[in-house]
Formats: structure tokens, C-alpha cells, sequence
């Protein structure tokens, strides 16, 4: 066991697995820069800079797949990826489908998502609810340094394409790159057990879709994602104080969605709140109520989600990302009998 | 219109010291996230901005402050902005990358590329709505290699409309050199594309007037597009605290913090050949020495350019210092009135969090 933070573990199994396997590449956006440690160990043949040119070398990428590689591809910033979604829309998520099965893209799109250091609604969006809707795209979201790692190895060794979401509050480099700038002036709500933890010596990959449950409880489930989980995990702590047991469900990736370990919980608490930094309408909430209601579950919904664009005050932006305060009134909402948010 | 030197000086000068001013709030914390600034580059603006009048339209990129300061936006409503403030221009909801001045028509985006289809469609409602209008895309050289303001060179050519494109190349796309990662040259692709096209010193503010005065006339009367390919530095880097800035510097303390996961890794067993981990290290320290050669002092600011010429235009004398001089005091004046009204009295750090 050893203790790395959420980028250095990221980046350690992703080395491992370049370590292991020639065929993974990693190219993209000012990829000399952000991966340079990478860079120097295993050359500028398989670490390469891209132009800001993102339908182009996410569309390259898909086809690198097809021709062999395993590329992981980096937008920088998941609001990029809409330049570059022809790609993974109409390309990366259809070659199963279209060739019958006979062909894959086993491409990784590595992209920061996430607010909280006052970027605005260009900058800081989630989106993983937008690429999850298209079938044939996985989307991962790790919370712990120790899931980080090994989603990343789950989403290199996944036959098709996966979009690899890692959050700007978690990774301690994107925040001071994006919202710290090297100045001690600014400061940033970021949940201590996402950024550093402890990782094993050497990385396993997880299955694919396998929720895990971060806190028993009886009184309602929430389930969640990112920095959600630490969130949840935070008003689950309030709420104990005024003996509300809330049970905290990580999703580990928004497809494939877990919904059997969600909705076990559910069937337990009779209760689901979800807690969702991806806008409201047509995501994972929903998602989650759907599958919930076709289970022939009978429970009681609510969710804490981001209801409008991102606005860039920063006292404004807290109160529309999902915050611990929601989180509790929503809850106490639930357990009450109201569905207060 | 024959140019005025002194006031696109003037302009300049206000700019500068209107975002050095937003330097200093970013620098307390009152400002949070990214900030990228248009110092260095107000040659650029001022030489274009100069020929716009009412009707005309402005697509901007992220280094939106210096074109809407120059293009009269209320520069205490723009500091608010950038503040956060409910009485901001866009009410705080925007920032300093996504600015809109509806009476301006002037809209910004932090994606990279998108003035360059912003300004097709500005042009487009332009030649039905505003005959005689332009409109103008202000982008940097790494915006070159994105697809959507290549097709928007060929859409506004194809349509035959008064578009100027201006690119205002540093050589850096974000911190990547834009020379590694470019084909051919710019200017050829937009006169590939049926654009004319021109290359000027960008901290030569009389050179852009020339040629963006050209391009828009040429515009105006239906001549079609233009691409105005400029030079200039940016002296803070891609965004206020650069990463490679920053070791430029600091170079001791931050190259210790890099290079200890630098060279660890470059160490470990399995990877790349010997001469293939050698080339990774020099392209990674070939960024920071090219960094490192880029801050050549003031040949390549367009202020101290200008500020060179006024004074040799008036042969050195006294009173050009005092004209000089005059303008500078004029706006510190002016902008400590700007800060004094958008920070309510009130010094800037009891704004931070």
C-alpha cells in the first residue's frame, strides 16, 4: 500500500500500463506540458503535443484504435469535447454497431470536468450524463485516488471507447493550473480524501460498471458520482447528527450505470436522492428514477443536481453546484415527507 | 481618416494599466479562476478597433478586455465583471472569457476557433441588417489549426463577406509552440482560401492601422474578406500564472518541484529507448528555454514601440516627454477613478474570500 494523490495515481497506472502494453499512445492538447514525466520516460514516439485541433485528433484517434493502438487522447477540459463529438458520437460509439461486432475503438478520452474555483459555465461542466445518453460510449468518474488508477487501467483494457472524466477538485495540478494560478489568495473546498489516499502497490484494473456502496445506512440512499460522493458523503455526516441514516452509493462510472446496487439500497430505505453535479433535465437523475420505477420499485425521489449554467461569481456558483447544504434539506426533505430541495 | 498616433497611445495606455490594475485584483484572490490578459497585444487591437464605428461587430476570443475597453464599454460595468459583481456587464454570470456587450455587438468565447464562425454570422446579419458593417474575429495563431475557423475562412469567402480576420500571433498555443504543431504558413491559407491577406509587426501600432484600415474599407465597400496576420508577445504568458512563465521567474523553486517526478520517472525501467527519452527531456526543456528567450524586454511591446516614436516624431523635444507624460498622468487618473467607483472605496482584499 502506498499513498499517492488523485493525478499522481492517475498518471502511475497509466504508466504501468505504457510500461506494458506499446501499443497505448497518449497525445492531445499541450500534452508535453501536463504529461511531461510521462514524455521522458517513454519518448515523444508515443507522447505526443496535438494542435488545438480537437476534431481532428480525436477523430484520428478513433481510427488509431481501429488501427491497433490504444490511444488515450486528452481535450483538456470536457467542454472542449463538444469541438470533438462528431468523433465520439457518429464514430467512436458506432463501429461495433455498424461492423456487426467484427470491429472496436479502444480509444480513452481523458477530459477535466467540474466547478468550484470560479471558471464559469464554459470551463467548469460535467457532461457526463450528455456523453453517457449516446450507446456504445462508457464514462467513468473515480473519486478516490485508489479508483482513479484503476478505472484508468478498466477503461485502457475496455474494448470500445471510453470518456475518462477526472475532477478538477480531486486533481491538485488542474486546480492550480485553471483556478490556483500559484497564488495563496484563493481558496477551494477540496474533499481531502478524493485528493490523496491510499493506492495499491500495483494496479488491478475494476469491472466496468460496479457501483460501491462508500456508507451503509437505512433511512434513504444517495447516489452519486465524482465529487458528489464526498459531498454526500459530508451531509451524510450532518445527517446522522439528527438521526437520519443516509446510505452513499459511488457510481464509478455513469455507463454502464450500476443500477442493481442502487436500487438494492433503495429497496431498503425506500428513498433516493440523487446527487448530481451534471445538469438536471435528461441525465443521470432522471436516469436513475427511470430505472428505479421499471424495477417496480415503490420509493420516495428527490435530487440536488446543477439546474442552470455555471455562473462565474463565485458565491453564485456554490449555491448552484450540488453543496452540502442542498444535500441535507433535500434529504431532510425526503425523510419528512416533503420534497423540499 | 488620417491616423492619430497620440490617440491610439492613449488607448493603449488605458488598456495597459486597466489590466494590470485586473493583474493586481487576480493577484489578492477578487478575481477567481483563470485570467488571460491582452498585455501585449494592444497594438494589435488599437490598430483595428480604431477603424470600427456603430453597426460594425467584434467576435472575441478569451483576451476580450482590451478590444471592449477600446471600443468605449463602461470600464467600471467590465471591472465589476470581472469581479463577479451583480452589477457587472453580464452580472457576474460571465467573466472575464465570456463577455457580451449587446450595444457593442460584441460577443466573446473561451473555445478556442469560435470568433471565427461568430464573425461569418455577424457579417452575414451585417449585410442585410447594417449595410456598409463589418465585422471582425480577433484569435490567436493556435486557433489556426481548428477546423471550425479554417471552414469559417472558406464560408465568409464563399459568401463574399465584409469579414476581417485578425490573428494575433505569440507562438504559443497555450504552452505548446505553435511552430511543433503547424503546417505551412498562415497567410497562405487564408489567400488559399481566396482571402487577402497581410503579416504586420503587431507592436507596431501604425503598421495594423494601415492594413487593417485596408481590410475594413476593402470590406465595407464589398471587397470580401481579409486576414491580417500579426505578431505581438504576450507579456503574461498564455494566462496569468503560466506554469512556464512562472519558471522563467522562479526558476529554482519551481524546477525543483518539476524535476524531482521528472527525473524519477525518466529513471524507471521499462519505457522508451535512451535516445527517445533523451529527445522527451529536450522537448521538454526546449519549452521552457524557448519561454526563457521570449522575454526580450520592450522591443516588442507596443507601448514602449509607440511611446519610442511619438517622442523621435517630435524630435525628442521636451515637449513631446511633456504631451507623453500628460497622456500617461491623464489615464492613472482616470483609471484610479474606474477603481475607486467599481471597488466601492472599499480596498480590493476585503473582496477575497
Amino acid at each position: 500500500m502506498r499513498t499517492l494523490s488523485f493525478a499522481d495515481a492517475i498518471e502511475d497506472a497509466l504508466a504501468q500500463a505504457m510500461a506494458e502494453d506499446p501499443s497505448v499512445i497518449v497525445f492531445g492538447e499541450d500534452v508535453p506540458t501536463l504529461r511531461r514525466n510521462l514524455l521522458v520516460r517513454f519518448g515523444a514516439d508515443r507522447v505526443l503535443g496535438a494542435p488545438i485541433s480537437e476534431a481532428a485528433f480525436t477523430g484520428a484517434a478513433v481510427s488509431a484504435a481501429l488501427g491497433g493502438l490504444r490511444p488515450v487522447v486528452e481535450v483538456m477540459l470536457v467542454d472542449f469535447i463538444a469541438v470533438a463529438m462528431d468523433a465520439l458520437l457518429n464514430h467512436a460509439a458506432k463501429v461495433e454497431a455498424f461492423s456487426g461486432g467484427a470491429w472496436t475503438a479502444p480509444l480513452v478520452v481523458r477530459a477535466a470536468c467540474g466547478g468550484g474555483y470560479g471558471d464559469g459555465g464554459q470551463h467548469e461542466q460535467s457532461l457526463w450524463g450528455w456523453l453517457a445518453h449516446i450507446p456504445g460510449l462508457a464514462v467513468v468518474v473515480p473519486s478516490t485516488p485508489a479508483d482513479a488508477g484503476a478505472l484508468m487501467l478498466t477503461a485502457l483494457e475496455h474494448p470500445g471507447p471510453v470518456v475518462y472524466l477526472e475532477h478538477k477538485l480531486l486533481a491538485a495540478y488542474w486546480l492550480d493550473y485553471l483556478g490556483g494560478g500559484s497564488r495563496a489568495t484563493v481558496s477551494f473546498d477540496v474533499p481531502e480524501a478524493g485528493a490523496r489516499g491510499p493506492v495499491p502497490d500495483r494496479w488491478e484494473a475494476l469491472p466496468l460498471g460496479r457501483a460501491t456502496v462508500r456508507r451503509e445506512g437505512t433511512d434513504l440512499t444517495i447516489a452519486t458520482v465524482g465529487v458528489g460522493v464526498h459531498r454526500a458523503l459530508e451531509a451524510a455526516h450532518v445527517l446522522e447528527e439528527e438521526g437520519i441514516s443516509a446510505a452513499v452509493v459511488d457510481l464509478r462510472s455513469v455507463a454502464p450505470l450500476d443500477a442493481e446496487t442502487v436500487l438494492r439500497s433503495v429497496a431498503e430505505t425506500g428513498r433516493l436522492l440523487v446527487v448530481d453535479e451534471d445538469y438536471r433535465g435528461f441525465g443521470l437523475s432522471g436516469e436513475l428514477a427511470a430505472l428505479g420505477l421499471e424495477a417496480g420499485l415503490a420509493f420516495a425521489y428527490a435530487r440536488v443536481c446543477t439546474e442552470t449554467t455555471i455562473p462565474f461569481d463565485r458565491a453564485r456558483e456554490e449555491q448552484v453546484l450540488p453543496n452540502v447544504g442542498r444535500i441535507v434539506r433535500a434529504a431532510r426533505g425526503l425523510v419528512e415527507g416533503s420534497s423540499e430541495g | 481618416m488620417p491616423i492619430d498616433r497620440w490617440s491610439l497611445y492613449r488607448r493603449m495606455v488605458r488598456s495597459r494599466l486597466f489590466e494590470e490594475a485586473v493583474t493586481s485584483l487576480w493577484n489578492e484572490g477578487s478575481i477567481p479562476g483563470e485570467m488571460h490578459c491582452g498585455t501585449g497585444e494592444e497594438g494589435v487591437v488599437a490598430g483595428v478597433v480604431d477603424h470600427l464605428r456603430s453597426g460594425d461587430a467584434m467576435a472575441l476570443d478569451h483576451r476580450g478586455t482590451p478590444p471592449l475597453l477600446m471600443r468605449g464599454v463602461d470600464p467600471v460595468a467590465l471591472l465589476r465583471e470581472l469581479l463577479g459583481k451583480p452589477d457587472g456587464l453580464c452580472r457576474g454570470m460571465g467573466g472575464h472569457m465570456h463577455l457580451f456587450a449587446p450595444d457593442l455587438l460584441a460577443a466573446s468565447s473561451g473555445i478556442v476557433g469560435a470568433s471565427g464562425p461568430a464573425a461569418v454570422g455577424f457579417a452575414l446579419a451585417g449585410t442585410r441588417l447594417r449595410p456598409g458593417s463589418v465585422a471582425v474575429a480577433f484569435f490567436g495563431e493556435g486557433a489556426m489549426n481548428q477546423g471550425m475557423l479554417l471552414e469559417s475562412l472558406n464560408l465568409a469567402a464563399a459568401w463574399g463577406l465584409p469579414c476581417v480576420f485578425v490573428c494575433k500571433d505569440d507562438g504559443w498555443a497555450i504552452t505548446t509552440r505553435s511552430e511543433r504543431v503547424t503546417g505551412g504558413g498562415l497567410t497562405a491559407r487564408a489567400e488559399a482560401f481566396g482571402l487577402r491577406a497581410a503579416t504586420v509587426d503587431g507592436w507596431n501600432v501604425e503598421q495594423v492601422w494601415e492594413a487593417a484600415g485596408e481590410a475594413v474599407a476593402r470590406a465595407r465597400d464589398g471587397g470580401g474578406p481579409s486576414f491580417l496576420h500579426a505578431r505581438c508577445l504576450h507579456i503574461e504568458g498564455h494566462f496569468l500564472g503560466d506554469p512556464l512563465l512562472r519558471i522563467v521567474r522562479r526558476p529554482v523553486a519551481e524546477l525543483a518541484e518539476i524535476s524531482g517526478p521528472l527525473m524519477r520517472s525518466m529513471g524507471r525501467r521499462a519505457g522508451g529507448g535512451l535516445g527517445g527519452r533523451v529527445r522527451g527531456l529536450g522537448a521538454v526543456l526546449g519549452t521552457v528555454v524557448a519561454q526563457f528567450r521570449k522575454q526580450i524586454g520592450d522591443a516588442h511591446d507596443p507601448l514602449a514601440v509607440t511611446r519610442r516614436g511619438l517622442r523621435a516624431g517630435e524630435g525628442g523635444t521636451a515637449e513631446a516627454d511633456a504631451s507623453l507624460e500628460q497622456i500617461e498622468e491623464d489615464v492613472v487618473a482616470e483609471i484610479e477613478e474606474i477603481l475607486r467607483t467599481a471597488l466601492g472605496g472599499e480596498p480590493a482584499t476585503e473582496e477575497a474570500p
